[in-house]
């Protein structure tokens, strides 16, 4: 497949609106702005796009729930937050190309009727942010944002917001709260953002990855777009894959293709010639899968057949060496420190489960505790949390006991029985106990 | 890999310092154009902030009182936010801020042997600063650059596809 989001990379200066405009940047902002806004709707949901972020809604539809007879500002926020453990396409993006994302915000702001529009990027992401700033610098200065932009009576401010660490906040309703100013709690839902979102007003969130898509939309048409992938997962992908394959990177696909031709393909195999165990295809809240679910394609469809998610394309490889119970662990360790603390079935429960986990793997496992696992990832999912952080924590651990749970079972087999006076009365916190610490 | 020709050390207020805080009106024009991107103040509480942590390196109680009569907002409501957030420092951090990645992908490429080392030749845990106020190292989740594993963002910059000996290297270089 031809590069459409990365089309710029390895050229130089790429990140210039100069080198964005020779590779026919800013053309689809002109003719978008020449467009109804509904006319720009009907185009992106002819071209099928999901949203990138994890979710994979259509994003189309999502601007169609925006009321037009509102008399509030409307808004539009990019989520550049990317926190998913695994992923870090938009970050390759922002240093690619930021123009094309600057573009796809103005695009899309102007579909929905916005004159403002905030780019969220997560606090780690300061180079990033300096990017971004400098784009938007150079796009008003040419005329694509700021008043009356080519002469078409629209407005667009864009302003780049950084967060300050917080991994919930890529969850959209807490991302509004943090550019609120507050706490980044996730709200209730409904109302759905895009009917009170931020500042109370009609809002759509969308990722860097989306947004970066509309350009090439209606520059080409929502056909030509839907004509990419399969039937209903259309359109180019980013897949970030990091983990044990001899040349980790970002890597732009067809969704469909196989997940072997991406490890085995584009990224050189697994390193050391080692043998492929588990491979996590959508960022570290997708279930895990094992090797033997190597050929099925990287489209959102044939991944949730084979039991897992694409999320946000974020490819984790692990080979014959890793320890699924130290993997787990891992990954618990990130929910417990994420958890925001608002659900009692969220914030116990990831620590719970981490406490569990960190017990076997340091040998003090007991026969219950793949119950006791199981029961923890039953009642935090599924409904019981505000946000779907819950079942971030949970989906791994019910897919690390489903394909791995021999190594869990053989840990607990090997344990030691627990010391009778260090037996704790309650569940130890946060791994600063005594289980051989 | 991303290298850094120099990372600029932070600049820390020590808290007899920042016990109490005005801004100038360098710091007062930043405020006013930060006002300006959004519909009410509480909306510049990060940024404002950020500008305060560039200014004097941590965030003191001092710092968050000015804040608050500046933004019309109250210190305990200011406090609840900087504890929910990790990246503002809430005492007085060494001047090079080494921030490891912990998370999977990281660990999977080896920050286990970083981690061992550095904590061997600083002589410190995460968490804590050396005598000499040069470095803090903390752990840190996921940093979003797990294609070039392992990652330590040192202050503002990320330093990629470290080894011991690289990082070792760039420690040197820090004063």
């Amino acid at each position: 497949m031809e590069p459409i989001l990365l089309r710029a990379r390895g050229t130089k200066n790429s990140r210039s609106i100069a080198a964005y405009r020779s590779a026919g940047g800013y053309r689809a902002i002109a003719k978008a702005l020449k467009m109804e806004p509904a006319a720009v709707i009907a185009e992106v949901k002819a071209s099928g796009l999901r949203g990138r972020g994890g979710a994979g809604f259509p994003t189309g539809v999502k601007w169609g729930f925006v009321p037009k007879d509102s008399p509030k500002p409307k808004y539009l926020i990019c989520n550049a937050d990317e926190s998913e453990p695994g992923t870090f396409k938009d970050r390759e993006i922002i240093h690619v190309d930021p123009h094309m994302l600057i573009e796809g915000i103005a695009i899309s702001s102007h579909a929905i009727g916005a004159n403002v529009a905030y780019i969220y990027i997560r606090g780690e992401f300061h180079a990033e942010a300096l990017m971004l700033e400098a784009a938007i610098a150079e796009a008003a200065g040419a005329g694509f944002l700021g008043k009356n932009i080519l002469g078409s009576g629209f407005d667009l401010e864009v302003h780049v917001h950084r967060g300050a660490g917080a991994y919930i906040c890529g969850e959209e309703t807490a991302l509004i709260e943090s550019l609120e100013g507050k706490r980044g709690l996730p709200r209730l839902k409904p109302p759905f953002p895009a009917v009170v979102g931020l500042f109370g007003c009609p809002t759509v969130v969308n990722n860097v990855e989306t947004l970066a898509c509309v350009p090439h939309i209606l520059e080409r048409g929502g056909a030509w777009y839907a004509a990419i992938g399969t039937e209903r997962s259309t359109g180019p992908k980013l897949f970030s894959v990091s983990g044990h394959v001899n040349r980790p990177g970002v890597y732009e696909v067809a969704m469909g293709v196989s997940f072997r031709e991406i490890i085995d393909g584009l990224c050189g195999g697994v390193r050391g010639g080692r043998a492929l165990k588990a491979f996590i295809p959508g960022g570290s809240s997708c279930p895990v899968l094992p090797a033997d679910k190597v050929d099925i394609g990287c489209d959102f469809e044939s991944v949730a057949a084979a039991g897992s998610m694409l999320g946000s394309g974020g490819l984790i490889v692990m080979d014959e060496t890793v320890d699924m119970v130290w993997a787990l662990e891992n990954l618990l360790t990130f929910y417990a420190h994420e958890s925001c603390g608002q659900c009692t079935p969220c914030r116990e429960g990831s620590d719970w489960a981490l406490d569990v986990v960190r017990r076997i793997r340091r040998g003090f496992g007991r026969p219950q505790d793949l119950e006791t696992l199981e029961r923890i990832a039953r009642f935090a999912s599924q409904g019981m949390t505000i946000c779907p952080l819950g079942d971030a924590f949970c989906e791994p651990i019910k897919s690390f006991l489903k394909h791995f749970g021999h190594e869990f079972e053989a840990a607990i087999a090997a344990a030691q029985p627990l010391p009778a006076a260090k037996t704790p009365v309650l569940p130890l916190r946060s791994g600063h106990g005594w289980y051989g610490s | 890999m991303m290298d850094h020709a120099r990372t600029a050390p932070l600049t820390v207020a020590p808290p007899e310092a920042v016990a109490e805080v005005r801004f100038d009106a360098a710091m007062e024009a930043q405020i006013a154009d930060v006002l300006t991107r959004y519909p009410n103040p509480q909306a510049a509480l990060l940024p404002v902030l950020w500008l305060c942590q560039e200014r004097w390196g941590w965030i003191s109680t001092g710092i968050t009182r000015t804040v608050a009569t500046r933004l019309g907002l109250s210190p305990a409501f200011i406090e609840g936010v900087l504890t929910f957030y990790t990246m503002y420092q809430l005492q007085p951090p060494g001047r090079y801020l080494l921030q490891v990645c912990s998370t999977l992908s990281c660990q999977l490429c080896g920050t286990g042997e970083l981690v061992g080392h550095l904590k061997q030749r600083l002589g410190i845990d995460f968490g804590e600063t050396t005598p000499d106020g040069r470095f803090t190292l903390v752990d840190v989740q996921c940093l979003g650059a797990c294609g070039e594993a392992p990652v330590v963002q040192i202050n503002n910059d990320y330093y990629t596809e470290l080894t011991v000996e690289r990082l070792d290297a760039l420690l040197d270089r820090f004063e």
